[in-house]
Formats: C-alpha cells, structure tokens, sequence
C-alpha cells in the first residue's frame, strides 16, 4: 500500500481531533480528541516503520531497521496511560470545585 | 482489488468516520463508544501491517484500560447533555476553518514530497512487529527508558490519588 495513503488517512484523523479540540467546551470532549490526535501520530509511527523495513529487506534478508519506531509507539502508549490517569483525576477535581467540566470556567485563573 | 486493499480502505472509512462521531454526538458516552470504534480500527491497521504487538497492546491499553477509565468518570459526574453548553456559532466556523487549513497545508507538504513516491508500506511480512523480536530490543537496546517509564508509572499513580481524593 503506498505511504502516502497512510499519511493522509494519519493527517485526517489528526485534524479530526484538532478541530475537536477547538470547537467543543465539554472537557472530557477536549481528551479523548488529544487521544485521538495521539492514535494518528502512532499509526503513522507504524507505516514509517514498515517502509523503512521494507526497503531495508530488499538487501539484508533478516534486517531489524525501523524495529525501534515500534518501541516508540509503545513508550508513547504508556505516556498515554499515565498522562490520561492524572488527566482524568484533574477534571474530577475541577468538576468538584465548579460542578461543570467546561473548560470556558477555567478562565477565571486569570485573575 | 484484493482482499487486503478492501481491508484497508474498509478500515480507513470505518477510523474516520467514527472520528467524525466522536465530535457530532452529543452525549459523552456516545462519544466514548465512537473512539473505541476508532481504536478497533486502528488495531485493524496494525494487524494489516503486521504489527501484531501493538495491536494488542492498543486494544488492550487503549480500548480496554483508558476508554472504561473514561466511562467510569462520566458516569461519575453524569453530566446532563441538554444543558451541555456549545461554544457560539463563529467560534466552530473558526476551528473548522482552522483546522481545514492545517490539513491543507499538510497534503499539499506531502504531494510535494519526492522522497516519498513509489515507496509503499510492507503489508502482512516482516517479522519487526513480532512480540519476540520487539522484546529483545526492548529489553536490550532500550532497558532504560523501560525501566524509567515504570517510574513515570508510579509518580502518575501518586499524582492521581493525591489529587483526586476529597480533603
């Protein structure tokens, strides 16, 4: 399959998730579009991956190149567990303070 | 068309749309179960490629651990959808807009892009997405940073309970 195909299908769900996060106020909204825009990032990590291999085995039959984006893509999965848990923990803490998740309530740390 | 082109373009409408459900439904759990929709795909696409381990590793991390995360605390704070306010009409015509520009800007990068003509993306061979082989390189070549995470792992479990429990 040509790389490009993957680039644009990575580069749509991307800016999926950045128009998700520009037009929607409900926070919990606003995460799962930065998850989302996160998930691109990996699968194009992943095609990269597989390019990079592919051409590398026309040489060397047993070659190993582009096994260390799949590692990336799997120390980013565990930034996205921990960074999601903490995540999550603040907007059970906001919604404790102002009873709303809207993130538009947050503009009262400017004063 | 054989069977691994149907499969990709299936996979690829079935991301998208799901993405796109994700930001027009109105109700959080809705959107919840579209991203996971979303995940299921994209474990899809990395079975295509054959990257067997990280698609477990995405449905069981992602679809699996985070999204009930997610469902466990919207159904905490039940959130009434009817009074969800939206963010006025100019607002949304400017991040569409924003965002339709950005993703100009990328494909017309790409299209220029020479280094990438006639390569292509090795499907259902190779063997680098083996759980056997990625586990050699993490546990040689990459062992610190392994062992870091699990770190970051514990000082993100302190920071949840510390900020999460009632004073």
């Amino acid at each position: 399959m040509p790389i490009q195909y993957y680039i644009y299908l990575a580069l749509t769900l991307f800016t999926i998730g950045i128009i998700g996060v520009l037009t929607r106020r409900n926070a919990i909204i606003i995460f799962m579009c930065i998850e989302l825009m996160l998930n691109a990032v990996n699968l194009l990590l992943v095609a990269f991956s597989k390019m990079h291999n592919g051409i590398a085995l026309v040489t060397n039959k047993d070659s190993m190149v582009g096994i260390d984006a799949q590692l990336f893509v799997f120390f980013i999965m565990v930034v996205a567990a921990a960074e999601v848990s903490v995540g999550l923990a603040i907007i059970v803490m906001m919604y404790r303070n102002t009873h709303s998740i809207d993130v538009n309530f947050l503009n009262r740390l400017k004063n | 068309m054989g069977i691994t082109q149907s499969l990709f373009w299936f996979l690829s409408v079935l991301a998208l749309v799901a993405a796109l459900m994700v930001l027009l439904s109105k109700n959080p759990v809705h959107s919840v179960l579209w991203l996971i929709v979303v995940f299921f795909a994209i474990s899809g696409h990395y079975i295509l490629l054959n990257a067997q381990f990280l698609a477990i590793v995405n449905l069981i991390v992602y679809a699996g651990a985070i999204m009930v995360l997610f469902l466990f605390v919207i159904m905490l704070m039940n959130p009434n959808t009817e009074t969800e306010p939206r963010k006025n009409f100019l607002v949304q015509i400017a991040g569409i807009v924003a965002g339709g520009c950005l993703l100009t800007v990328f494909i017309s990068l790409v299209k220029q892009a020479s280094e990438m003509n006639n390569k292509t993306a090795l499907l259902k061979t190779g063997n680098i997405g083996l759980i056997g082989n990625l586990g050699k390189a993490l546990f040689s070549d990459f062992v610190v940073p392994f062992e870091i995470s699990s770190v970051l792992f514990l000082s993100a479990m302190v920071g949840a309970v510390v900020i999460g429990k009632k004073n």
